[in-house]
């Protein structure tokens, strides 16, 4: 039951925390100082004291949007285990859930961002949607691959691996599925090279051209369900990079958040090394993803 | 006593558009009788049917009516399965056309419609409850031909009347290898009779009668690449009649694949693999030409076919799992295949009767001429989302139950059988279901984002959609039941088990014994507790931060600070869907007509595009014409004349009876005195 707590605690607390890691890593390799670890923190707090600006053209849909994600984001959270311990919800077939309760919040997310009625809105949700025609299956190759090295259709102990850890010869499967899922982390999460959160227009062209039109509490929990997804997806990834544990449960709560926020520093290393790509070549990349995946696959039932 | 009462619904059924026919064209009575007369069919029918599964389901009744060939009729759970949707569908198709093509509107047809709305309905009950294979063609053939008269019932129409002929020669294709198809049934078995034929079949026959009712039942049920008449019949047809033949008539098809496969003896893997690869290219390529469409109602009837794709699937996978003795398979594979019956007739009906109210509202079918539509008719807008989410099989709606099964079903390929050994090659081939189910999830998400971006959200486009209304109750009442019935699937995917494992212990009889039912394999409960902390959560937090954020302001929209936005800037249909079309260039082969815009002051220009079938107007219409062109010579043997048609039939019979019987013979009875 503590476990549970503390998990629960940790999914809903520290995500913020995970932008302001990368924004400093992203600082110190361009030579500034930076904003406070905490900004996002502060942010968030500002936001939702603000009032409501909305459009003409916006119905309901506009709302759900935010609202859709971030309930799906802390559902599909509950499902993943954090470190060695088991996740707060699972049950048989609980991957598949996992997948589509993303599915659902893009279904909302893009909606919105049609419902301002603006073409450059239309942009950012026509290529989300396009996109995720390529990152979902990557995703399912990887899950399969889980599945098939630890016998089970239940994501904490395709997660946890079977008994004993993952056998030698998973290795390179799991190599391969570890690329594929950080690749699609990046995506989903919309980082470069896939897509630049930092401006606002013509850079950015995939999430945040979707939200433009949101403010106030609703563009709050935007980022915080941003932040929030990059946490879990994070949390999945850290199981094929690192399974490892300690056996002391506070030894391996203080591993779990350091390789978190290692991951954090890689994605900030990954920012700040990297160009976004062109548009264009985006589904190659994600292509590639999808592939690593599906050889991985290969792998495992050779 | 049950069967009592669906033979009432199916006699009920079919006199309701009677009166109709016999009172003044300027009356509303004949629409209102024939109205209660549906409901009062499908209520006793829905008893039948619920009591059926109380009652012996192998007890069967000879109907003592010589013209129509003695039907041998009864109800079991498969039957009882597919008479739920045809009969709600049939009473909730009846109520919506009270306000969608009202008597004194359509004075011409509205009389032809119910008429044949009625026979239709009775024929696909007939059908579904057929114990032997005539009753079935019989019921079969009401169906399909009472489909042809509503699919032109605009028939001054020219479209209409194209579309219904398409429809009618594919339709007839299929009959006509089903009546091969129960001709060798009568020769391999010895009779009509639909009873699980003994082992020991040739080999020889078991694959032509299997290859006969993939191919009868699969042009019935659309799968790629027999789909070709399907588009254009769903899309022209009546809105109320589109949900029909979408929902329910399609459906025949894979009843009729799933009563053949649980007579034939033991089926040969390779059956399984074919069925789950057509599944996989019709989920995909359904889809993918949905995606391109423009047409609301065309887009919808593509969907039919990806949806039809996944049930294949999930039948695919339970051939499979017979083959290699894996129950689960079957239990999971059928399980899928049955709910995702019940739930894309009850979402699919949904979409078009949304659709009807669009095209009733708006007086249009075209995607990139609405808009704004949630403002002026928010039940349709808010009726159309739930479909949308339904179809795309998210959580907490109850496409995602029937795709979880499915997925289920292909994910235990990873696991080891029972026996303890892996799932070998089989169970690797149907593990990549998993990840084309994802992508045809992810390609159902984007193709309803952009209907719903495109028809109801933003602003108007035209002025057809600013002058749009919101139907009369009549019309939104149908759609709510269904509605509701999406919503409780979902929500309670428990409540349905009992008659899922009805339908498979019908189906799979051999299985009986073994685990199985489904609600020891997939958590339901757990399934439905996260759907319901879903729907509150989102209820909630809804509430909590609209109270939260006072509204500041109503302006236009931000869009970076530009200050001149029109509604025909926004973002259409066919700019939304452009990059996937571009991303599957190489099976939609999109015809672009780019005009060049250059120079100081560019004159008016407009771009075209246009998605054309790939079966239809790439194979099928190219190669009729060659066959036409080289067939002229054949003209002078039709003039058009009747008198000359009977003499080339009765022409025809002589020498098909002077071949088959000795020539001697003939001679003698010919002139025998």
């Amino acid at each position: 039951m503590l476990e549970r707590l503390i998990y629960i605690a940790l999914l809903l607390i520290m995500p913020p925390l995970l932008l302001g890691i990368i924004n400093r890593t992203k600082a110190r390799f361009a030579g500034r100082t930076g904003q406070p670890l905490f900004q996002l923190y502060y942010d968030l707090a500002k936001l939702m004291r603000k009032g409501l600006v909305l459009s003409n053209t916006t119905t309901w849909v506009f709302i759900a949007g935010p609202v859709v994600t971030l309930v799906t984001v802390v559902l599909a959270g509950l499902l993943v285990p954090a470190g060695p311990f088991a996740s707060p919800i699972s049950f048989t077939g609980d991957l598949i859930l996992f997948a589509y309760l993303f599915g659902l919040a893009r279904f909302f997310t893009t909606a919105a961002a049609l419902d301002t009625g603006s073409a450059f809105e239309g942009m950012g949700s026509a290529r989300e949607v396009t996109f995720a025609c390529l990152s979902e299956p990557a995703m399912f190759f990887a899950l399969l691959v889980l599945a098939k090295v630890s016998g089970t259709l239940t994501l904490s102990e395709m997660l946890h691996g079977p008994a004993g850890g993952f056998p030698a010869s998973a290795v390179a499967p799991l190599v391969f599925i570890a690329i594929g899922l950080f690749v699609v982390l990046l995506a989903e999460t919309c980082r470069i090279p896939v897509d630049d959160p930092n401006t606002h227009l013509e850079l950015t062209m995939i999430h945040e051209v979707m939200v433009l039109d949101h403010s106030g509490p609703l563009l709050g929990v935007i980022l915080y369900a941003a932040s929030l997804k990059m946490f879990v997806l994070g949390a999945v990834l850290l199981h094929v990079i690192v399974p490892i544990q300690t056996g002391m449960a506070w030894a391996d709560w203080a591993l779990f958040v350091i390789e978190m926020g290692a991951l954090a520093v890689a994605i900030g290393v990954v920012e700040s090394v990297m160009a976004r790509l062109q548009m264009r070549h985006v589904p190659y990349l994600l292509v590639a993803a999808m592939l690593l995946c599906g050889f991985g696959f290969i792998l495992v039932v050779r | 006593m049950t069967l009592g009462l669906i033979l009432a619904a199916v006699v009920l059924a079919a006199t309701s558009g009677l009166p109709g026919v016999l009172l003044r064209r300027s009356s509303d009575w004949g629409q209102r009788i024939a109205m209660w007369m549906m409901v009062g069919a499908a209520m006793a029918g829905l008893g039948g049917a619920i009591g059926s599964y109380g009652a012996d389901q192998t007890a069967t009744t000879a109907i003592p009516w010589l013209a129509a060939g003695s039907p041998v009729v009864g109800v079991d759970a498969l039957s009882a399965f597919f008479l739920f949707p045809i009969l709600l569908m049939g009473g909730l198709g009846a109520v919506y056309g009270l306000g969608y093509w009202p008597q004194s509107r359509h004075r011409g047809n509205g009389r032809k419609l119910r008429l044949f709305w009625g026979l239709m309905v009775a024929g696909l009950t007939l059908l579904v409850i057929a114990r032997d294979g005539m009753s079935f063609l019989l019921g079969w053939e009401v169906m399909a031909l009472s489909a042809f008269f509503l699919v032109s019932t605009e028939d001054y129409r020219a479209q209409c009347r194209e579309a219904g002929w398409v429809y009618l020669i594919a339709t007839h294709v299929g009959t006509l290898t089903l009546f091969a198809m129960f001709a060798l049934w009568r020769w391999a078995t010895g009779s009509y009779a639909l009873q699980p034929a003994a082992e020991g079949m040739s080999m020889i026959v078991k694959n032509a009668l299997f290859f006969m009712a993939l191919l009868g039942f699969g042009l019935k049920a659309g799968m790629m690449p027999l789909h070709f008449w399907l588009p254009s019949a769903h899309a022209n047809a009546p809105s109320h009649v589109s949900a029909m033949l979408s929902g329910i008539v399609l459906k025949m098809g894979i009843y009729g694949l799933l009563r053949m496969l649980s007579l034939l003896p033991s089926p040969l893997p390779i059956w399984g693999g074919l069925i789950l690869f057509l599944g996989v290219v019709s989920g995909l390529l359904g889809v993918v030409f949905a995606i391109g469409q423009h047409d609301l109602k065309r887009l919808l009837a593509y969907h039919s076919v990806e949806n039809i794709g996944i049930i294949l699937m999930g039948l695919g996978l339970a051939m499979l799992g017979r083959c290699a003795h894996r129950p689960e398979w079957v239990v999971l594979g059928l399980a899928g295949c049955l709910l995702h019956v019940w739930n894309h007739s009850l979402f699919k009906s949904l979409l078009f009767l949304c659709a009807g109210s669009v095209v009733h509202g708006a007086h249009t079918r075209e995607i990139d001429r609405l808009g704004g539509l949630a403002k002026v008719m928010p039940w349709t807008a808010g009726l159309f989302v739930v479909g949308a989410v339904a179809i795309c099989g998210l959580p907490p709606l109850n496409g995602f139950v029937s795709e979880l099964l499915v997925y289920m079903g292909s994910l235990q390929g990873a696991l080891g059988g029972r026996a303890g050994g892996s799932g070998g090659a089989g169970g690797s081939a149907v593990m990549l279901v998993a990840p084309v189910l994802a992508m045809i999830g992810a390609l159902a998400v984007a193709c309803f984002v952009k209907v719903i971006g495109a028809v109801f959200l933003g602003g108007p486009r035209t002025s057809a959609a600013v002058n749009a209304h919101e139907s009369p109750l009549s019309m939104r009442m149908p759609a709510m039941v269904l509605a509701v019935c999406c919503i409780v699937i979902g929500l309670a995917p428990m409540a349905i088990v009992p008659v899922l494992d009805a339908g498979i212990a019908n189906w799979a009889p051999d299985l009986r014994q073994s685990p199985s039912s489904i609600g020891d394999l997939v958590p339901l409960g757990t399934v439905s507790t996260m759907a319901i902390a879903l729907v509150v959560l989102v209820v909630v937090v809804g509430i909590v931060l609209v109270r939260r954020g006072r509204e500041a302001a109503r302006a236009g929209t931000w869009d970076c600070g530009y200050a001149r936005p029109t509604n025909r800037m926004q973002y259409s249909a066919s700019s939304f869907a452009q990059m996937i079309v571009v991303m599957f260039n190489w099976v939609l082969r999109p015809r672009m007509r780019m005009p060049h815009v250059g120079g100081l002051f560019p004159p008016a220009a407009n771009m075209h595009s246009h998605v054309d079938d790939a079966i239809m107007d790439r194979v099928l219409l190219p190669s009729g014409r060659r066959i036409e062109h080289s067939f002229v010579w054949f003209h002078r043997f039709q003039q058009g004349l009747t008198q000359h048609y009977v003499l080339y039939i009765l022409i025809t019979v002589i020498v098909m009876l002077s071949t088959l019987i000795p020539f001697g013979e003939f001679l003698e009875r010919l002139f025998a005195p």
